[in-house]
């Protein structure tokens, strides 16, 4: 029973980053039709920089709890400047192309900010645990639960919870599923796509630099931690479906209480685990789990 | 007169949609057979179930006396069926000389003689010997996104034709093909495939064209065979008028031939 | 016109030699061993530049180069079999076996489905061998020292000598068949399928088949390049064989390469590698930077690869490609 919540609490807090992260890059898919391989260079930029604006909080004096602000800010600045700066020069100039090719591009890209973050923040690691510890510990079921994971379970259902209320009731979120569901026919309809393309992209920037940003004070930020990432959260949006926001949350959930199980109980497994899931979800349903067309109708 | 190929009790369905119901043919050798009907009757279903890429729901195809319902395309294209597309399917990013070279060098190869060289001089002029066949050899070395719809559908025709099929489907051959060219374009081929002596079913939609080429014409209507007769019958039969020429272009003219209709009466039905 | 000695056999012939001989006589020791890296892993850019011209990229060639590479290295470590004329085929008979099995699978797959299908079995492999602890976990294990007739050496200049020339036969060996097999019919259906595949059905072949038998052959040529890397490092480990970054790295030499010609894999390999050790001597922290960078202006100003580039410069060679295609493998 105790194991039982433990790996629930475990799988769940680990579900919920890769279910921002993954969001992000499936809305990118859903709606570009391409599978960012930068995306993990959001995440690794979110992180180093939510790392270091912690640590500068700190130093300024700011209490703890008051250094939390860092996550928000370090999230929307990278995910809107450099997601911008990224779909601007690169990504718009692709459209059209192979899509194997626009993959490798990204790729390239992932190298170049991964080396970028270098130069910026240098090679040594970064620990930021400042809001951690303005987070008490809570007793669940007589076990002692971190409290950041639980706002980080918490916050995972804010963003989904946004992100629904955005597709589903407002002009935009409308015009995004339109595309996602059928983009020759949004174009028809006056849609104007590249504008959509560009809001996407950044959005996706800003969940990916979010979902690095509010892991940071729980690790220490280090180099080429964004690898893992990425086909990580590759094999969530595979499980659940390329491009549903549906899909995003069943993965990231099969993944991380996998995962969390896995780690508990038979570590030999953890990483084979995941990707075994995902090889048998293309061979048996490569439409993922939780098919884009049959999520939303418009 | 034995059939070389023949249809019995075919049936063909779609979830609640019937795309073939009870066919029953049989096609002698060297007939040459058009196929009419209104789009969604059913004439592109009984091609594709002739050449492997539906399975029927229910009855069996035979040709040649032997049992072919349910192969592979790749099988029946062995066996000796081949067939042309409405969209002619051809190798877009390669030259016309080079999308018949891999076409007869697919249709010479059996087993590991795939390994052996494409480029063989003797097979290199038995494709500019059928280019020349079918009036396409000015374009020999022009890429196939870049030709005309008309050359390229000859080319779509004249890869068919290299395996020396002993039936021949066309589907639709003058389909996005201009009225001028048309007649130039089936002359081309009619005169080409009789060289060869095959048997021939295509799909058209032209009446005209129909009139002009074929023996023997089937009227597709939902899923069934409402005529099956000679031309001169087959196109002034009132069901055929009624359900599959009432739709065409020519239908006003095809009617007031056969004395059936006063000018504007039904033609929208 | 088909001759069995055209211009691209001598062409390869004569380059390979020169190669051989430049790098017994004049090549200091560390550049051989550059040489001997980037041509092991041409041997698999070549049987992904086969795949590409059908139309097929995976994003999970690791798994070959790292069966290849654990295959050399656990024959030495477990059965004690360390010469290069055993292990080496092995290395590449053992990816062709699991590239043929799951090839049933994966044949059925296409555009981004057949890269992340390939990816995901990959990372099977990966997760399996980082937590192996008797094939040394993360950290992976050493290669016994090869032996070849049974002979082996302490002295590494002698040993780097005969894996260099051993990597420049099967390299050249592997480019002529490569290349003769693009000049028969069944390599004809490379860019055919990857143009129609409806149209290759109704000509008589079977697509699963002709992408089946491609797949193979990337998945021994990638196998051998695993085997040759392991035996040139001397050291295999997960993260440096297995990881996706690995396959990543391989499809970006192909797209370096492009896929105009056989030779084109083992240039674009070697720029790569020479690429690769200058940017980390000249900005250590900054040599992926330089990496994705080269990357990003292939992609843009290259659509070709390097070899569009080549021709493009030596005129018309490309037009002596038997049964080669246009060049690009852009649509």
């Amino acid at each position: 029973m105790n194991l039982a919540l433990t790996i629930l609490v475990e799988g769940l807090g680990y579900a919920s980053y890769l279910f921002i992260v993954s969001l992000g890059l499936t809305i990118i898919f859903g709606v570009l039709k391409i599978l960012n391989v930068a995306h993990g260079a959001f995440y690794a930029w979110g992180a180093y920089s939510c790392a270091f604006l912690i640590g500068e909080l700190s130093t300024m004096g700011v209490s703890d709890l008051g250094t939390m602000i860092a996550i928000p800010i370090a999230a929307l600045v990278v995910g809107v400047v450099l997601g911008s700066a990224i779909e601007r020069t690169i990504i718009r100039n692709l459209y059209g192309r192979d899509e194997v090719i626009i993959v490798l591009a990204t790729f390239g890209l992932f190298l170049v900010l991964e080396d970028v973050i270098l130069l910026v923040f240098g090679v040594d690691p970064y620990f930021a645990f400042q809001p951690t510890l303005a987070m008490p510990g809570v007793q669940i079921g007589g076990i002692y639960q971190d409290g950041y994971k639980l706002t980080m379970i918490a916050l995972s259902l804010v963003v989904g919870l946004i992100s629904w209320i955005v597709l589903n009731r407002t002009h935009w979120g409308k015009l995004v599923s339109a595309i996602i569901f059928d983009s020759e026919l949004a174009v028809a309809m006056g849609v104007n796509v590249r504008r959509v393309f560009y809001v996407v992209f950044v959005a996706g920037a800003v969940l990916g630099a979010l979902g690095g940003a509010y892991i940071a004070p729980t690790i220490s930020v280090s180099p080429g931690f964004g690898v893992e990432v990425i086909v990580l959260s590759f094999a969530v949006v595979v499980i659940g479906g390329m491009g549903s926001i549906g899909g995003a949350a069943i993965g990231a959930l099969m993944v991380g209480l996998l995962r969390a199980y896995a780690v508990l109980q038979w570590p030999e497994i953890e990483l084979f685990v995941v990707y075994a899931v995902m090889a048998a979800v293309l061979i048996f349903r490569p439409e993922g789990l939780f098919a884009p067309a049959k999520a939303r109708k418009i | 007169m034995t059939a070389i190929l023949e249809a019995s009790g075919l049936n063909k369905t779609f979830g609640a949609v019937t795309a073939a119901k009870d066919i029953n043919i049989a096609v002698a050798r060297d007939e040459i057979v058009g196929i009419i009907g209104a789009n969604g009757a059913g004439k592109t279903t009984f091609v594709n179930m002739v050449t492997g890429w539906l399975t029927p729901t229910s009855g069996a195809i035979r040709f040649d006396g032997r049992d072919i319902t349910g192969l592979a395309p790749r099988r029946i294209t062995r066996l000796g069926i081949c067939r042309s597309f409405q969209v002619a399917q051809v190798f877009m990013t390669a030259t016309v000389f080079d999308n018949l070279m891999i076409a007869l060098g697919i249709a010479d190869s059996h087993g590991l003689a795939v390994l052996k060289p494409l480029r063989l001089a003797e097979r290199e002029a038995r494709a500019d010997a059928i280019l020349r066949r079918y009036r396409i050899h000015e374009y020999r070395d022009q890429v196939a996104s870049t030709l005309p719809q008309g050359i390229r559908k000859l080319l779509d025709i004249a890869m068919a034709m290299v395996a020396e099929p002993k039936i021949l489907l066309l589907d639709e051959p003058t389909s996005g093909i201009s009225v001028e060219e048309k007649f130039g374009l089936m002359d081309i081929v009619m005169s080409a495939l009789k060289e060869d002596g095959v048997t021939v079913l295509f799909v058209e939609h032209d009446m005209e064209i129909v009139e002009r080429y074929v023996g023997r014409v089937l009227a597709f209507y939902q899923g069934e065979i409402i005529c099956d007769a000679p031309p001169a019958q087959a196109l002034i039969d009132p069901k055929v008028i009624e359900f599959v020429i009432g739709d065409e272009p020519q239908g006003q003219a095809m009617r007031e031939r056969a004395g059936l209709a006063p000018a504007g009466e039904g033609s929208d039905a | 016109m088909t001759q069995f000695m055209d211009r691209t056999v001598i062409g390869l012939t004569l380059g390979f030699a020169l190669v051989a001989l430049l790098g017994v006589f004049v090549l200091p020791d560390w550049l051989m061993s550059q040489v001997l890296i980037a041509f092991s892993r041409a041997l698999a850019v070549l049987g992904l530049v086969v795949l590409w011209r059908t139309g097929l990229i995976s994003f999970g060639h690791a798994l070959y180069f790292g069966l290849g590479a654990y295959t050399v290295a656990m024959l030495g470590k477990d059965l004690g079999v360390t010469e290069v004329l055993i292990t080496l085929p092995a290395a590449g008979l053992v990816a062709a076996v699991v590239g043929f099995a799951l090839g049933f699978i994966i044949r059925k797959y296409r555009e981004i489905f057949f890269a992340m299908l390939n990816l995901a079995f990959s990372m099977v492999l990966f997760g399996i061998l980082v937590k192996t602890e008797a094939l040394g976990s993360t950290d992976g294990f050493s290669v016994e020292q090869p032996t070849l007739f049974g002979i082996g050496t302490e002295d590494s200049t002698v040993k780097l000598t005969v894996l260099f020339l051993a990597v420049c036969t099967v390299g050249w060996l592997s480019a002529v068949l490569v290349h003769r097999y693009l000049g028969s019919v069944l390599g004809s259906l490379t860019t055919a399928v990857r143009d129609n595949e409806i149209r290759v059905e109704y000509l008589g072949y079977s697509v699963a088949q002709a992408i089946h038998g491609k797949y193979v052959m990337s998945a021994a040529l990638t196998g051998l390049a695993g085997g040759f890397t392991a035996l040139a490092l001397g050291q295999v480990d997960p993260e440096s064989m297995v990881n996706w970054t690995v396959s990543g790295e391989l499809v970006f030499v192909t797209v370096l390469s492009g896929p105009g010609s056989v030779a084109a894999p083992f240039i674009g390999s070697l720029l790569f590698e020479l690429l690769r050790t200058y940017a980390f001597e000249l900005v250590p922290y900054a040599w992926q930077l330089i990496v994705g960078g080269t990357l990003l202006a292939v992609i843009f100003f290259l659509p070709g690869g390097l070899w569009s580039l080549i021709s493009k410069l030596g005129g018309r060679d490309r037009a002596a490609q038997p049964g080669g295609n246009r060049g690009e493998g852009e649509r």
